[in-house]
């Protein structure tokens, strides 16, 4: 068969030499590697104790965002869904009714807003895509489960606290 | 013997036609078609006396006819303008004309609100598509956009007065489609608006015409006010048989799964309807069993309505089903027993007018 790349290297497949078949020096050897790797500098951080530091520009978990009255920012224009590739946000929007001047921003907001943590591939292009300053996404990664249905975040857990009702 | 018609000929971007005496410039690039057309947001050829109002048909005519080669001094608005023996006109190749439309666009675009994310129109606007291709990434205006105190009109069809470019199509539909017009243009200038005058719903047959030659998104269908994005549903051509002799029963539904959001005439490729619908089969034809479905709509690959329409994919045989001796694969997820979205109980289509919190609050 024709080799794909010349850095192919034949299997030595000649019987075992003496000092070979002690297998002692080997394993000395072998040793001799993992107490050098005890000295270096590790590749690993204890986490959760430790944590790396994200760079500026990490895309992390989603975030519904609020004005300075705290009403939600979104209008669920569906630029978000329209520009995710891996489908992974719905909504369905809802008229304001009088009275939910306080809750919503404009006349039309996301009744319901899902993101699917699953399909989501923090691509960012929700946040580029967002007209209204919305969807921003945080600087922490979605935390493990156990199971699926912990994945489908709605707009409880998207959304960032009040901020009005947190100073009180 | 039939006496034959002298035919004017006439230039346009260089490319030659031969028009019928009394077409206007517009049709004449019309009967060209490509690029050539000039965008015209009042003009309807569908709608008598139409046109003339919003300018971004602007031309120039460089040579006004064989008779008179002299250029005419101003651009002329193609939709008014009527063709001469050997006119020679510019559109795409003047860029005197691109500056105008450019400040045309800029002119129009001066009131709106560009509140498109809330804009039911949004995603199949004229004024959308007109200022992303002739207009001028940002206004120079300072002032407050004009604001009107918000009129019902009805419980079938939006009024957002912010959103009107006054281009009275809505006007001509009412007066040559319905028995009885019932709106109109009141006030001058700044603060002229489209208003009933008595505050009176539109309800006479075919009123529902003036959703679908709005070029903007003044005047939306409320029975599907905000019920979903329209790149969000699949259009597809259907038609029913319409007691109404004057509808024409043939209609696009725009609709999701089996679920029927709304119901709109055919466009053509200028966004002019082919032919007017009843408002029987607008507003009152919510079920999939009323139509009969001929097929998904074609639509042009550049509008964002295409977005997720593959058109002859062929589906790859799941060898899966075959390898476990006709078992289904195990189900490990099923989306619907977490999402909140699309819940079955609540059919968005079914109810009248726009969802409410307390629709979803169920």
């Amino acid at each position: 068969m024709q080799a794909l790349t010349n850095r192919a290297k034949p299997v030595d497949r000649s019987p075992l030499s003496f000092t070979d078949k002690l297998y002692v020096p080997a394993i000395a050897k072998g040793m001799w590697i993992t107490l050098k790797h005890l000295f270096k500098r590790k590749a690993t951080v204890a986490f959760p104790e430790q944590r790396r530091q994200f760079s500026p520009v990490f895309r992390g978990l989603h975030v519904l965002n609020r004005d300075e009255e705290g009403r939600e920012r979104c209008t669920a224009c569906g630029l978000c869904a329209v520009a995710c590739p891996a489908e992974a946000i719905t909504m369905e929007a809802a008229e304001r009714k009088p009275g939910e001047e306080h809750l919503y921003r404009e006349e039309k907001y996301a009744a319901r807003y899902e993101i699917n943590m699953l399909r989501c591939i923090f691509c960012g292009f929700c946040e580029e895509a967002c007209p209204k300053d919305a969807i921003y996404m945080s600087e922490t990664f979605a935390p493990s489960n156990y199971q699926r249905k912990g994945f489908i975040y709605g707009k409880p857990d998207l959304l960032i606290p009040d901020p009005k009702q947190q100073s009180k | 013997m039939a006496e034959e018609k002298k035919l004017f000929k006439v230039k346009i971007d260089n490319i030659s036609v031969e028009v019928e005496p009394g077409t206007t410039i517009l049709n004449a690039a019309r009967s060209i078609g490509g690029d050539v057309v000039p965008p015209a947001m009042c003009y309807y050829s569908k709608l008598q006396g139409s046109g003339g109002k919003c300018r971004t048909c602007l031309v120039k005519v460089t040579k006004g006819s064989e008779a008179d080669p002299r250029p005419m001094p101003k651009l002329v608005a193609s939709c008014r303008t009527t063709v001469m023996d050997g006119m020679e006109v510019a559109n795409i190749t003047s860029p005197e004309v691109q500056e105008a439309r450019k400040g045309v666009v800029e002119f129009l675009l001066l009131n709106h609100p560009l509140d498109c994310p809330v804009c039911d129109q949004a995603g199949e606007c004229d004024l959308q598509n007109l200022s992303y291709e002739h207009g001028a990434e940002a206004t120079r205006y300072e002032f407050k956009r004009r604001t009107f105190d918000k009129i019902d009109i009805g419980d079938k069809i939006q009024l957002h007065m912010t959103r009107c470019i006054l281009c009275y199509r809505c006007v001509f539909t009412a007066d040559q489609l319905t028995e009885k017009r019932e709106h109109g243009i009141l006030g001058r200038g700044d603060a002229s608006e489209i208003s009933t005058y008595i505050h009176q719903s539109l309800d006479n047959n075919f009123i529902g015409n003036v959703i679908d030659v709005c070029p903007v998104g003044a005047l939306t269908d409320k029975t599907f006010r905000f019920k979903n994005r329209v790149w969000f549903l699949k259009p597809v051509d259907a038609h029913r048989h319409c007691d109404d002799p004057k509808c024409c029963g043939k209609t696009v539904l725009w609709m999701r799964g089996d679920e029927v959001f709304r119901v709109t005439a055919r466009k053509d490729k200028y966004g002019e309807v082919e032919d007017f619908i009843c408002d029987t089969c607008r507003f009152d034809k919510k079920e999939k069993s009323d139509w009969i479905i001929e097929g998904p709509r074609k639509i042009d690959r550049h509008s964002v309505i295409s977005q997720g329409h593959y058109v002859n994919t062929v589906k790859p045989k799941d060898p899966l089903v075959e390898v476990l001796d006709g078992r289904q694969p195990k189900l490990l997820f099923d989306i619907h027993s977490t999402s909140e979205v699309n819940r079955p109980e609540i059919d968005l289509s079914k109810i009248e007018g726009p969802a409410h919190s307390d629709d979803f609050n169920k």
